[in-house]
């Protein structure tokens, strides 16, 4: 008889407590994460931040979906039933799903698929989907404006990506993630690739609507964007899953550029705490930039993903392959 | 047994929404549909071991063509009952090419059926020791190299083909020279004047602006 864990249900059991293992820190995390920001940007601009609920405000987030869930869930009238429900669920799941195939320690992940970066390049670029179905089904001309910007942003933003994604790969040889990170083993590929690891970042923070590139939310021009007719339940869940898209992208620097779970110093052992120190460290300068930056203007986000991003991100890529031609250095050569 | 049993229910979401695309009324619908079958497109590819093509198909088709589709479609008012009108006239043409692609996957299915051992006098089989991503690599940057540059330049004449038929130059708003902004300093802008009293101050002499 075959052991419990290789037949079917144990192989079930196994999947759902190791996603549920993932899931429930990440989902802590979330929400904390926007106390932490709260927190940042109140000692950035000289306030206190949350500090009323629970010691140090730290109950504020539960204290917050609490409040939103007892809230009404409104459903404007000429809207798109169906898709309007649909479209929040779409931006959380897609935000949840892509930590699958992230590496937090040698093995780690959920799924270590062969194709990993592509898997995860393919999430996050669905994630526009729920944006631009939010604004259109929401019937409203703030909302389909917030959608349209969104989605011309995502769509820009991800073709400069898809170049810094592929430089990486002729440097580490494999789509896989945990091959990605050990072929970091010697030198992070933040310091060859610097240039592209700024990009990389700042493309991060577009594709994830954040500030300065939060023009699809731009409360100051067109309220609240591609969700001004979201309340309740549904609009947490865009909220988090901004949030969530942020530890994510954050996630993915760290395993493209910043080592993953290795450890900077050679004589301390790696494991899930650096791999978790960086993804914070990534997430404080999102913060960080949020609190500093003033916001974009949508033909200067244009102008920069089209023609200073792109062409770098091409041109650097060429130079490296040819680099790591002409010295022989190719994985696997 | 899962595998059949995840074919069966993956390709019968795509059937179901390639034909909610052709009978949807609502034509945002029909788009989301058809995102939907892309997506199952892929994950038949994926069950069949093409990983690589599952997630090109997604990453290509769903996250850009289908996402620019998607946003033309919104913007236009797509008038679906001029586009029905055509439907008599064209049902033959249609009609034709579906019996030619059923012939052709008749004859692929039945060279199968007939010859199963067929399969594996294919030119390039399917490497069983590599990772399909190497595989397809291997193939395409040796064997295949002039087609694969040859499809990629039809592209590139269709890319800038697509430009000069949009591109208009016609400046429709006012466009700032970031350089030029940056690089003004007050001297060039600014002058102070003291006004004696009932005389008044020549205007200095202006610098011509280029108009737009």
């Amino acid at each position: 008889m075959m052991p419990f864990w290789d037949t079917y249900l144990g192989i079930l059991i196994l999947t759902v407590l190791k996603t549920l293992a993932l899931v429930v820190p990440l989902l802590i995390g979330v929400a904390y994460l926007t106390y932490f920001e709260r927190k940042v940007m109140g000692a950035i601009q000289l306030r206190k931040g949350p500090n009323v609920v629970g010691p140090f405000g730290l109950m504020q987030p539960f204290a917050d979906a609490l409040k939103m869930l007892t809230k009404e869930t409104i459903i404007p009238t000429g809207a798109d039933k169906v898709l309007f429900v649909l479209a929040p669920m779409i931006t959380f799941g897609l935000a949840i799903i892509a930590w699958a195939v992230i590496p937090v320690n040698n093995g780690w992940g959920i799924a270590n698929i062969n194709v990993g970066i592509l898997y995860l390049f393919a999430v996050s670029s669905l994630g526009v989907y729920g944006v631009i179905v939010a604004g259109w089904a929401s019937n409203s001309k703030y909302a389909f404006l917030g959608a349209l910007r969104s989605a011309a942003q995502m769509v820009s933003y991800e073709v400069s990506m898809g170049f810094v994604i592929v430089t990486v790969l002729i440097l580490a040889g494999s789509l896989n993630l945990n091959a990605i990170v050990l072929a970091q083993k010697h030198l992070w590929f933040a310091v060859p690739l610097f240039p592209l690891f700024i990009i990389f970042f700042i493309s991060g923070l577009a594709e994830t609507n954040r500030a300065p590139f939060d023009l699809a939310e731009g409360e100051s021009e067109i309220v609240a964007g591609f969700f001004v007719e979201y309340s309740a339940m549904s609009f947490a869940l865009f909220f988090l899953g901004e949030y969530a898209n942020m530890i994510m992208i954050s996630g993915m620097t760290t395993v493209l550029f910043l080592g993953g779970w290795l450890s900077p110093l050679p004589f301390l052992p790696g494991g899930v705490l650096w791999f978790l120190i960086k993804v914070f460290i990534c997430l404080f300068v999102f913060v960080w930039v949020r609190a500093t930056l003033p916001r974009y203007r949508y033909d200067q986000l244009m102008a920069l993903g089209w023609k200073v991003f792109l062409p770098i991100s091409l041109v650097y890529l060429v130079a490296v392959a040819g680099v790591v031609e002409y010295f022989g250095w190719l994985p696997h050569a | 047994m899962i595998q059949n049993l995840a074919f069966y229910l993956f390709s019968f979401i795509l059937l179901a929404s390639a034909v909610m695309v052709v009978t949807n009324r609502n034509p945002v619908h029909a788009v989301l549909f058809l995102i939907l079958g892309f997506v199952n497109a892929a994950v038949l590819f994926l069950l069949a071991g093409a990983e690589f093509l599952a997630f090109i198909l997604a990453i290509v088709y769903v996250g850009a063509v289908a996402v620019l589709f998607l946003f033309v479609v919104m913007m236009l008012d797509v008038d679906f009952a001029a586009l029905h009108e055509g439907f008599q006239r064209y049902a033959p043409v249609g009609a034709l090419v579906a019996l030619i692609m059923f012939a052709e996957l008749a004859f692929i299915a039945g060279t199968w059926a007939i010859a199963p051992a067929g399969s594996a006098d294919r030119l390039f089989p399917t490497p069983s020791d590599v990772s399909n991503t190497v595989a397809l690599g291997q193939l395409i940057y040796t064997s295949y190299l002039p087609l694969f540059q040859l499809s990629g330049v039809i592209l590139l004449v269709a890319m800038i083909g697509a430009i000069v038929l949009t591109h208009r130059d016609r400046k429709r708003s006012l466009q700032q020279d970031l350089f030029v902004q940056h690089t003004r300093t007050p001297a060039q802008t600014l002058a102070m004047v003291r006004a004696p009293l009932g005389v008044g101050v020549a205007l200095p002499e202006q610098p011509q602006e280029e108009t737009l």
